[in-house]
C-alpha cells in the first residue's frame, strides 16, 4: 500500500460523511430544474388538498358538536327524512362544484408543470446512456467521436447548468432510474428505449437508487451523481478518457497479473489492459469512484478488502462470486485496484 | 284452445290439482311455532362432519369466509411486523434480502387476494340474503365451491411459503423478473396459481352476488329501495366480473411463458414486458375499488343506523357507487407513469384519476350531512366511521397528489405510495370493516361485543395507524423507495422508520384486542335481541343468529327503511312451500313476485369439484400434461354436481 493510497482515503471518507447532509437523497433537494418544478407543484397541491381536508374535518366536527334538542336522542322521526331539505341540497351541489373546480385547477397546474418540464431540457448538450443490470448501473458518455466516449459505472458526473439527456436501457429486468434531488424517475425496460432529461442547477453530490423492484439486491442498487462546475467536469472527463495507469509496485504488478489473467477479467473491463469482460462494471477508474458495488459501501481500502474477499456476505445474491482468494492474491488485487484512479 | 280435452289428461290435471292442495305452504293455516319447526326441518343441513362439509347455507359459508379471511389478515400482519422490525433501524441485517422479498410479496398477496377481497365477499354472502329478505343466495352450491377454491388458493400460497418455496417477486409480479429467465424454480408459479384460485373463487362469488341481488329481493324492494350496501356489492360484483378476466389472462400467459416457453412477455422474442403491467393494472386498479366500495356500503349502513336518519341523498350515493365502478376501469395507467408511455396520453389518466375523487367526495358529503341532520350516537361502529373519514380523506387527497404526472414521477414506488394506499385500504376499508363486524356481530353470533374493549381497541388502532403510516409520507419524500430490505444510515430515514415500527406494534396489539373481544363475547357477551341497534334494514327482522331459513315468512318492503316505517309487524307474502327448500324470485327492477325457485340441498360435490380443480391447478405448476389429465376428474365432479334431477312429474310446474 502506498502513502498516496492511504491519503486519498481520507478525503473520500470526508466526502462520504459530507454526503449525509440533509438533501443527499431527497425530493426536497432542489438541485435541478425538474426537482424545483416538482417542489413548486407539490406545494400548490398540498395547499389545495389541505384546504379540502380542513373543510371535511370542519364539517365533521360541526356535525358531532352540533347541539340537538334534548330528549329526542335515539328516536327516528317519522316521515321527516322524506322531505327534501333545500338548504342541504344546495350545500351538496356547491360542495361538488368546489371539489370539481379545485380538481380542475390542480389538473391544469399539473399539465402546465409537465409541459414546462418537457421543454426545459429539450435541447440537450450532453448525452449519456445508462444501462440497468442486476444490481448495478452501466454508464456511458456518448460522443460523436468514439475516442471521446467514456465508460464508467454506478457514478455519473454532470456539469452544472447543462441540459443532459440520459438514455435508459436494461440488460435484464425492469429497473427505475431515480435521483430524487434532481428529477423524477424513469423506468429502464428491456426491449424499450426510454430517456430522461435533467438540467442540474446546484453543484453537489446526490444519491440515487433503483426504484423498481428488480430482485434480491434491489435495495443495494444505488448510484452517485456528482454535479460539478463545467471546468471540473471537463477535467474529470479528460481523466476518464485516459487508460488505466500501469502498475508500479511489485504487489500491484502481481495484482495486475491476477486481475487480467484470472477470474476478474471474465466479467470486468479495464481500458488499456487485456481485461475486457462486459458482464460487470468497467473498472478503468474504479478507485476514483465514491462507492463500491453500486453504493453498497463507501470506497475505502478496508471495504475494498471486504468486497473482493467475500462479495456474497456484503451483497448476498450479487452476481459477483466469492472466489476464495489466497491472502497474497487478495493483497495484490486490492493493491492493483487502488491504482485505478 | 279446443274445448275437447281427452279424458285421461283431464283426470290427470284434476289429480295434480288435488295434490297441489296437499302441499304444505306457509300462510294463515301454517304459521307460528308449527311453521318454524317445519321450516327448520326443511332448511337444516345434515348433521355431522359430512353435513358440515356439504352445507350450502349462505350463513355458514359467509362465516367461514370471514373467519378464514381474518386468519389470513393475522398472518399477513405478522409478516408486516417482521418487516417493520427489520426496517426499525438502518443497515439492519436481521432478515436476509431473499427472505425480506418473500415477506413483502406474501404480505401484499395475502392482504389483497386472501384477506381484503374475500372478507368483503364473506360479509356480503352472510348478510345480503338477510338484508334482501330471502332465504338463500342464488346458486348456493356455487357459493360453497367459491369458498373452497379460496381456501385452497390460500393454503397453496402459505403451504409453499412454509416449505420455503414462497414467491419473492412482489404481489404485482412484474415481468420479466417473474419470467422463466429471472425467476427459475417454482416460486413465481406458486404465486400465479394462487391468483388462478382466487380468480375462480371471486368470479363464482360475484355471479352468486349479482344474481342474489337482482333476483331474490323481497317483494316491493325495488332497486330504488335497495339498501346501499346491496348497491355497493352489486357494483363490486359486476366490477369483479369485468376485471378478473384481465388478470386471469395475464397470469395464464405468465404460466405458459414459464411452463411451455411461450414468449408473451419476452421482449427479445417479440413479446412485451409492459403487456403484463397493462393487463395486471387493468385488474389491479379496479381491485382497489372492489375492496373500497363494500366499505362505503358499511359506512352507509352504520351511519344510517347510528344517526337515526336514512343516508342523505340516496340517489347521489348510488350514482357515486356506479360512477366510481365505471371510472375505476379508466385509471390503470396511473400505475405506469414512469414507464415512458407518451406524455400527453398520460394527461388523460391524470384527469380520470382526479375525476374519481368527485363521486367519493360526494359520498363523504352525504355521510357528513346524515350526521349533521341526524342524532349520532357514538358507539363502536360509529367511532370507526369517524375514524374512517378522518383517515380515508387523507388517503384520497394523497391520491389526488399522485394522480399528477410530475408529482408521481417523484413519488411513485416510494414510501409515500405505501403511506397513501395504507391510508386508503386500512383507513378506507379495514376501519369500516372492523366497525361493521362489531355491528353485525350480534346478527352473526347472537351476542353483543364488549363496548369498552371495542372503544379501547378503536383508539389504539386509530392512533397506532397514524403513527405507523403518517411518517411514511415523509420517508418517501426523503427518498426511500418501496420494497427495499434496508436503507442507509445518515439520509434522514431513521426517525420516520422507527416511528412506523413502533406504530405497527400498537396496531397489532389493537387487532389482538379486537380478536380477544370477539372470542370473549362469543361466550360471555350480552345476548342480543333481534334488533339490538334499532336499525332499519331487513336482516334485523330475522332472529340473532338467524334460523337456517332466515325468515318464517318472506317480508314485503314498502320503503327504504322497512323496520323504521312498518307499523307493528312487517307485512309478509305467504305461499312458499315448506316441505321443500324454496325461495321467491322477484323481478329485477320493481321486485314484483316472479317465480318460486327450488333451492338445492347440501351436497359434497362442490367440495369434490374444488378438490379436483385444485389438484389440476397445483399439478399444472409441474407439468403441462396436468391440464389434460387433471381435467378428467374435474369434469366428472362437475358432471355429478349438475346431474339432472329425477324426471318425476311434479304436482306443479317447477323451474329446475
Amino acid at each position: 500500500m502506498t502513502v498516496g493510497g492511504r491519503a486519498s482515503v481520507v478525503p473520500l471518507a470526508l466526502a462520504a460523511s459530507a454526503c449525509s447532509y440533509q438533501h443527499y437523497q431527497s425530493t426536497f433537494g432542489n438541485a435541478a430544474t425538474e426537482a424545483r418544478q416538482f417542489n413548486i407543484l407539490f406545494v400548490i397541491f398540498l395547499v389545495i388538498c389541505a384546504i379540502m381536508y380542513l373543510a371535511v374535518i370542519a364539517f365533521l366536527v360541526a356535525s358531532i358538536a352540533r347541539r340537538r334538542r334534548a330528549g329526542e336522542a335515539n328516536t327516528v322521526e317519522e316521515g321527516r327524512h322524506h322531505e327534501s331539505n333545500p338548504l342541504m341540497r344546495t350545500a351538496l351541489i356547491s360542495w361538488g362544484a368546489v371539489v370539481g373546480s379545485g380538481l380542475v385547477a390542480l389538473a391544469i397546474a399539473s399539465f402546465i408543470a409537465d409541459r414546462s418540464m418537457a421543454s426545459a431540457a429539450a435541447n440537450e448538450k450532453l448525452s449519456i446512456t445508462v444501462t440497468g443490470n442486476q444490481w448495478w448501473w452501466d454508464v456511458q458518455y456518448n460522443a460523436g467521436d468514439n475516442s471521446k466516449m467514456v465508460r464508467t459505472a454506478n457514478e455519473i458526473h454532470l456539469p452544472v447548468g447543462v441540459p443532459v439527456r440520459i438514455y435508459l436501457k436494461s440488460n435484464d429486468v425492469i429497473h427505475s432510474f431515480w435521483v430524487p434531488s434532481l428529477a423524477g424517475k424513469q423506468d429502464l425496460i428491456p426491449g424499450r428505449d426510454t430517456d430522461i432529461t435533467v438540467v442540474p442547477r446546484k453543484v453537489g453530490i446526490y444519491r440515487g437508487q433503483c426504484a423498481e423492484f428488480c430482485g434480491a439486491e434491489h435495495a443495494k442498487m444505488a448510484l452517485v451523481v456528482d454535479v460539478d462546475s463545467y471546468r471540473d467536469f471537463i477535467k474529470w472527463w479528460q481523466h476518464q478518457l485516459q487508460p488505466a495507469p500501469a502498475p508500479a509496485t511489485p504487489l500491484a504488478k502481481a495484482g495486475y497479473a491476477f486481475v487480467t489473467s484470472r477470474n476478474c477479467s471474465v466479467c470486468h473491463a479495464i481500458a488499456g489492459t487485456p481485461a475486457s469482460g462486459t458482464v460487470g462494471p468497467d473498472l478503468t477508474h474504479f478507485a476514483s469512484r465514491r462507492t463500491i458495488a453500486a453504493g453498497a459501501m463507501p470506497m475505502s481500502e478496508g471495504n475494498l478488502y471486504g468486497w473482493v474477499e467475500d462479495p456474497q456476505s456484503i451483497k448476498p445474491g450479487s452476481k459477483m462470486p466469492t472466489i476464495g482468494l489466497e491472502p497474497n492474491e487478495l493483497h495484490a488485487v486490492v493493491a492493483y485496484l487502488e491504482t485505478l484512479k | 284452445m279446443s274445448a275437447h280435452v281427452p279424458e285421461r289428461v283431464r283426470r290427470e290435471d284434476e289429480r295434480l290439482a288435488r295434490e297441489r292442495q296437499k302441499i304444505a305452504r306457509d300462510g294463515p293455516k301454517l304459521k307460528g311455532a308449527k311453521l318454524e319447526a317445519r321450516l327448520e326441518r326443511t332448511w337444516s343441513r345434515p348433521r355431522g362432519i359430512i353435513g358440515w362439509l356439504a352445507t350450502v347455507d349462505h350463513k355458514e359459508i359467509g362465516r367461514r369466509y370471514i373467519v378464514t379471511a381474518l386468519l389470513f389478515l393475522a398472518l399477513g400482519g405478522v409478516l408486516a411486523l417482521a418487516m417493520r422490525v427489520q426496517l426499525a433501524q438502518p443497515d439492519s441485517a436481521l432478515i436476509s434480502p431473499q427472505r425480506y422479498n418473500e415477506l413483502f410479496t406474501m404480505h401484499g398477496s395475502t392482504m389483497m387476494f386472501l384477506f381484503a377481497v374475500p372478507v368483503m365477499e364473506g360479509v356480503a354472502v352472510f348478510i345480503i340474503p338477510l338484508m334482501l329478505g330471502t332465504r338463500s343466495t342464488a346458486f348456493p352450491r356455487l357459493n360453497a365451491f367459491s369458498y373452497f377454491m379460496y381456501l385452497f388458493g390460500g393454503l397453496l400460497l402459505w403451504g409453499a411459503f412454509l416449505l420455503n418455496i414462497g414467491p419473492d417477486i412482489g404481489w404485482f409480479a412484474y415481468t420479466p423478473l417473474s419470467g422463466p429467465q429471472f425467476s427459475p424454480g417454482k416460486r413465481a408459479d406458486i404465486w400465479a396459481q394462487m391468483i388462478t384460485f382466487t380468480e375462480v373463487s371471486a368470479l363464482a362469488a360475484a355471479v352468486v352476488l349479482v344474481c342474489t341481488i337482482l333476483k331474490t329481493r323481497a317483494p316491493g324492494m325495488t332497486l330504488a329501495r335497495m339498501p346501499l350496501f346491496a348497491w355497493a356489492m352489486l357494483v363490486v360484483a359486476v366490477m369483479i366480473i369485468f376485471s378478473m378476466p384481465a388478470v386471469a389472462l395475464a397470469s395464464s400467459m405468465l404460466i405458459s411463458d414459464r411452463l411451455i416457453g411461450t414468449n408473451f412477455y419476452n421482449a427479445y422474442e417479440h413479446g412485451d414486458a409492459l403487456l403484463w403491467q397493462h393487463l395486471f393494472w387493468f385488474f389491479g386498479h379496479p381491485e382497489v375499488y372492489i375492496i373500497f366500495l363494500p366499505a362505503t356500503g358499511f359506512v352507509s349502513v352504520i351511519t344510517e343506523t347510528f344517526c337515526r336518519r336514512p343516508v342523505f341523498a340516496y340517489p347521489i350515493v348510488v350514482l357515486a357507487l356506479i360512477s366510481t365502478g365505471i371510472l375505476a376501469f379508466g385509471l390503470w395507467v396511473h400505475h405506469m407513469f414512469a414507464t415512458g408511455l407518451p406524455r400527453v396520453g398520460y394527461s388523460f389518466y391524470t384527469s380520470a384519476s382526479m375525476t374519481v375523487a368527485i363521486p367519493t367526495a360526494l359520498q363523504i358529503f352525504c355521510w357528513l350531512a346524515t350526521m349533521w341532520d341526524g342524532r349520532p350516537r357514538f358507539q363502536v361502529p360509529m367511532l370507526y366511521v369517524v375514524g374512517f373519514i378522518v383517515t380515508f380523506v387523507i388517503g384520497g387527497l394523497s391520491g389526488v397528489i399522485i394522480a399528477s404526472v410530475p408529482l408521481d414521477l417523484q413519488l411513485h414506488d416510494t414510501y409515500f405510495i405505501v403511506a397513501h394506499f395504507h391510508y386508503v385500504l386500512i383507513g378506507g376499508a379495514v376501519f369500516p370493516l372492523l366497525g361493521i363486524l362489531t355491528y353485525w356481530y350480534p346478527k352473526i353470533t347472537g351476542r353483543m361485543m364488549n363496548e369498552t374493549l371495542g372503544k379501547i381497541g378503536f383508539w389504539m388502532i386509530f392512533l397506532g395507524f397514524q403513527l405507523t403510516f403518517f411518517p411514511m409520507h415523509l420517508a418517501g419524500l426523503l427518498g426511500m423507495p418501496r420494497r427495499v430490505y434496508t436503507y442507509p444510515a445518515g439520509v434522514g430515514l431513521e426517525l420516520p422508520n422507527l416511528l412506523s415500527s413502533i406504530g405497527a406494534f400498537v396496531v397489532a396489539a389493537a387487532v389482538v384486542l379486537f380478536v380477544i373481544n370477539g372470542l370473549f363475547s362469543l361466550y360471555r357477551g350480552a345476548v342480543a335481541p333481534s334488533n339490538p341497534w334499532g336499525a332499519s334494514t331487513l336482516e334485523w327482522a330475522a332472529a340473532s343468529p338467524p334460523r337456517p331459513y332466515n325468515f318464517a315468512h318472506i317480508p314485503v318492503v314498502e320503503s327504504r327503511t322497512p323496520l323504521w316505517d312498518a307499523e307493528g309487524e312487517l307485512p309478509v307474502v305467504t305461499g312458499l312451500r315448506v316441505d321443500e327448500k324454496e325461495i321467491l324470485l322477484t323481478t329485477v327492477v320493481a321486485a314484483t313476485p316472479d317465480l318460486r325457485e327450488p333451492v338445492p340441498g347440501a351436497s359434497l360435490w362442490p367440495l369434490i369439484a374444488a378438490i379436483a380443480v385444485g389438484v389440476l391447478f397445483v399439478s399444472s405448476i409441474f407439468s403441462p400434461w396436468a391440464v389434460v389429465f387433471g381435467a378428467i376428474p374435474a369434469a366428472i365432479a362437475t358432471a355429478a354436481w349438475f346431474w339432472p334431477k329425477e324426471l318425476k312429474r311434479h304436482p306443479e310446474p317447477v323451474i329446475s
